[in-house]
């Protein structure tokens, strides 16, 4: 056949397994994307997982292990989801470059498992080509056959066995159901495969047609097609009620993520105050007690305090993912996003950045074209997060009386908000506008968008996503936060005069605000709005603490105390000033390590932060002389 | 002959498919890593696609597929081609 070089080529690369008899098994899952993978691989390995990112790019590298029966454990590895090998963009770049052995300090699997939807067998077979044609011992698992013999379609294995020269067999991962030969597989891996014959990997439609005579060889027929997914279709993408029930989806993952999480994360805040109080009654009186207390503890739990927000928000994004969904919402707000340069796929990770720009920008993993990504994780800390509220209630409540302006329906003070919601808003879409038609260009991958059929999202897959996210949340505070909340109490408290904590003006701290000073004297800042600027870049709600402690007042943002103190310390303008700058700039380290983390360097962030402070100052700026030339 | 005249002129792309109309697809007036892409997708030449329900105000649009459901926007849509009626009737 016309690619049998490629088989013979196959014969001789170096078939991996016991090279190293220490290390156990590896096993990698392979797929295209909606074939089910990721449940098997949930299936295979249960809570023994690991996500990291694969080193210098945006893919995450899913890896688990399995235990057999005879005790043994093999190591899987959950690719990306791939329509072929042939390495176009990074997902099948990562793809390729484990398979082929050449991923640096990643071993190369003993074997695969190719995951294929059996009620896409059409499409889907294509992909066994390339990795039959790889030479390592593959199994190929039919999933969702349930769906299959429901819908009234079938597939003869035993031909396709024979066809492949490799193992076929019909299963559902979701069932967990005739999952037998994949353990044993998993146990012994068997011989590298040998296919009757395979087509030429470059030519995408002699693949199609190898793929269909395989499928009629094995008698495959397609199963009918799903009618509640086309039912379900006729509503929620009608014309009309299609718009409604998304906006109703949208209100709710808001009203959410608002107030239903508010209880909970009241709990949360509760109970580390309770903690932190039963902590420091274990510590002597001394400068531990308050390292720990107000340094560590305070610190790590104003960021824990969004965990429940976090978790509330993924447990709605696992669930419209899951069911098919989310796929819709995207193609709904498609146009929409489109005038921007955006796409749909963008639309959910920006409304979840009004929680917190956190979850955001892990929320960016369902849009698979990278520049896409790349620019909605640019742009989504403009959005108007929980974290900003506190600063701007404080701000707002000192400066600006509450006086009607649409009746009773809307007053000044919710005015000066909206008005703040939509400066990040516009913000973020000129942003976006400039990066898509500049240096985040797309490149000419078209938008795509594969309608998956609604299916039921299972607890245990939502649950161990959940966990997912939580691990993530936490192994960040419990590292990048906890060693800035450490230093932040560092320079708030040294260096000691006469063997006791200076006065904060004196402090590390303060002595930073006055050197910034002249640099923000411009936007009506004095060396005091200085130390808040950079005790926030912890989160920006810091500043309200800090302020407090400067002015030696309540640091409540409700306080009439510290509202008074800055009514008499700030101008208007530098008020205005600030609301500004805290609209624009980028004062959460939580956000600049999950962009690092999501998109595996220091490049985007670092952009990102000079970008928005850039943008901050300047805003700030005009803000405080336009304010200042009014008044 | 008489339904020949009214009928319009013949779909010449994806984007030209009326809903529930089924055309067969003829080439991808596409670079070539894009045409690729959506070969891999199921939009193979010879293939045949049926339009289908679309995004309020009718972009992107679903197409089926192989088996599948893809959405596509109307400017991809557009360089889809189809083959001529009279050929695609004859299949």
């Amino acid at each position: 056949m016309s690619g049998c070089d490629q088989c013979a080529l196959a014969g001789v690369l170096p078939p991996a397994p016991t090279a190293d008899p220490g290390r156990p098994r590896l096993i990698a899952i392979v797929g295209p994307p909606n074939s089910g993978k990721s449940t098997l691989f949930n299936r295979l390995t249960g809570l023994r997982q690991k996500v990291a990112n694969y080193p210098g790019v945006t893919v995450e590298k899913r890896l688990g292990r399995a235990r057999l029966e005879d005790g043994h454990e093999v190591a899987l590895v959950d690719l990306p989801g791939i329509y072929s090998l042939s390495p176009r963009s990074e997902d099948e770049q990562v793809a390729h470059d484990v398979l082929a052995g050449t991923m640096p300090d990643f071993p190369r699997p003993d074997a695969v498992l190719l995951i294929l939807d059996s009620t896409n067998l059409g499409r889907h077979l294509m992909l066994a080509a390339p990795i039959l044609a790889l030479g390592l011992p593959t199994m190929i698992v039919l999933n969702m056959a349930d769906d299959l013999r429901k819908r009234g379609g079938e597939v003869d294995a035993e031909s396709l066995t024979k066809q492949l020269g490799a193992p076929v067999v019909l299963a559902s991962a979701a069932q967990d159901q005739g999952l037998e030969p994949v353990w044993r597989f998993l146990t012994e891996c068997g011989a590298a495969p040998s296919p009757v014959d395979l087509p030429a990997l470059q030519d995408v439609p002699r693949c199609h047609a190898w793929a269909a005579r395989l499928g009629r060889h094995a008698a495959y027929q397609p199963p009918a097609p799903p009618i509640w997914t086309r039912r379900l279709d006729s509503i929620l993408l009608h014309a009309l009620w299609g718009p409604v029930i998304f906006c109703l989806v949208v209100v709710v993952v808001f009203q959410s993520i608002f107030s239903w999480a508010r209880p909970l994360m009241n709990g949360v805040q509760w109970l580390i105050a309770w903690s932190g109080a039963w902590v420091g009654s274990l510590v002597p009186n001394t400068w531990a007690r308050s390292l720990l207390v107000d340094g560590v503890w305070t610190g790590v739990g104003s960021v824990l305090v969004f965990l429940p927000q976090i978790l509330l928000l993924f447990l709605f994004i696992g669930i419209l993912e899951d069911s098919g969904y989310l796929a819709r919402a995207a193609l709904i707000a498609d146009r929409t996003m489109a005038r921007v340069g955006l796409q749909g796929k963008s639309f959910i990770p920006l409304l979840s950045a009004y929680a917190c720009a956190v979850p955001a920008v892990l929320a960016t993993r369902t849009i698979e074209n990278q520049r896409d990504r790349i620019a909605t994780i640019l742009v989504a800390p403009f959005m108007t997060c929980a974290a900003r509220l506190p600063v701007y209630t404080l701000i707002i409540a000192a400066f600006l009386p509450e006086r009607p302006v649409l009746g009773p329906l809307l007053g000044t003070r919710a005015a000066a908000m909206l008005g703040l919601y939509a400066l990040g808003f516009l913000a973020a879409f000129a942003t976006a506008r400039v990066l898509k038609s500049s240096i985040l260009k797309s490149e000419r991958t078209p938008f795509v968008l594969e309608m998956p059929p609604y299916r039921r999202p299972t607890l245990a897959s939502l649950g161990l996503r959940l966990l997912d996210r939580a691990k993530i949340f936490l192994r960040r505070a419990g590292t990048v936060i906890l060693a800035m909340a450490v230093v932040l109490w560092i320079v708030a408290h040294l260096p000691l005069s006469a063997g006791k904590v200076p006065p904060i003006e004196r402090s590390l701290a303060g002595t930073l605000g006055r050197t910034v000073e002249p640099v923000i004297r411009p936007l009506g800042f004095n060396w005091k709005i200085g130390v808040g600027l950079i005790t926030s870049l912890a989160a920006r709600e810091v500043i309200v603490g800090t302020l407090g402690t400067i002015y030696g007042m309540e640091p409540d943002a409700k306080s009439r105390g510290l509202q008074a103190a800055l009514r008499s310390d700030l101008t208007p303008g530098g008020a205005v000033a600030l609301l500004v700058f805290f609209a624009f700039a980028m004062q959460c380290m939580s956000t600049i390590a999950v962009v690092r983390r999501e998109t595996g360097s220091w490049k985007w962030p670092l952009v990102q932060f000079s970008y928005m402070t850039t943008l901050a100052w300047c805003g700030a700026f005009l803000a405080n002389r336009i304010v200042t030339a009014l008044a | 002959m008489q339904a020949n005249v009214i009928r319009r002129r013949a779909p010449a792309s994806l984007a030209e498919l009326r809903k529930g109309e089924q055309g067969i697809l003829d080439r991808l007036d596409l670079p070539e890593d894009v045409s690729r892409r959506l070969m891999e997708l199921g939009f193979v030449p010879g293939s045949p696609v049926v339009a289908a329900l679309s995004a309020p105000g009718g972009d992107p649009r679903v197409f089926r597929v192989d088996g599948s459901e893809i959405a596509l926007r109307h400017d991809t849509a557009v360089r889809l081609k189809l083959r001529p009626a009279a050929s695609a009737a004859a299949n």
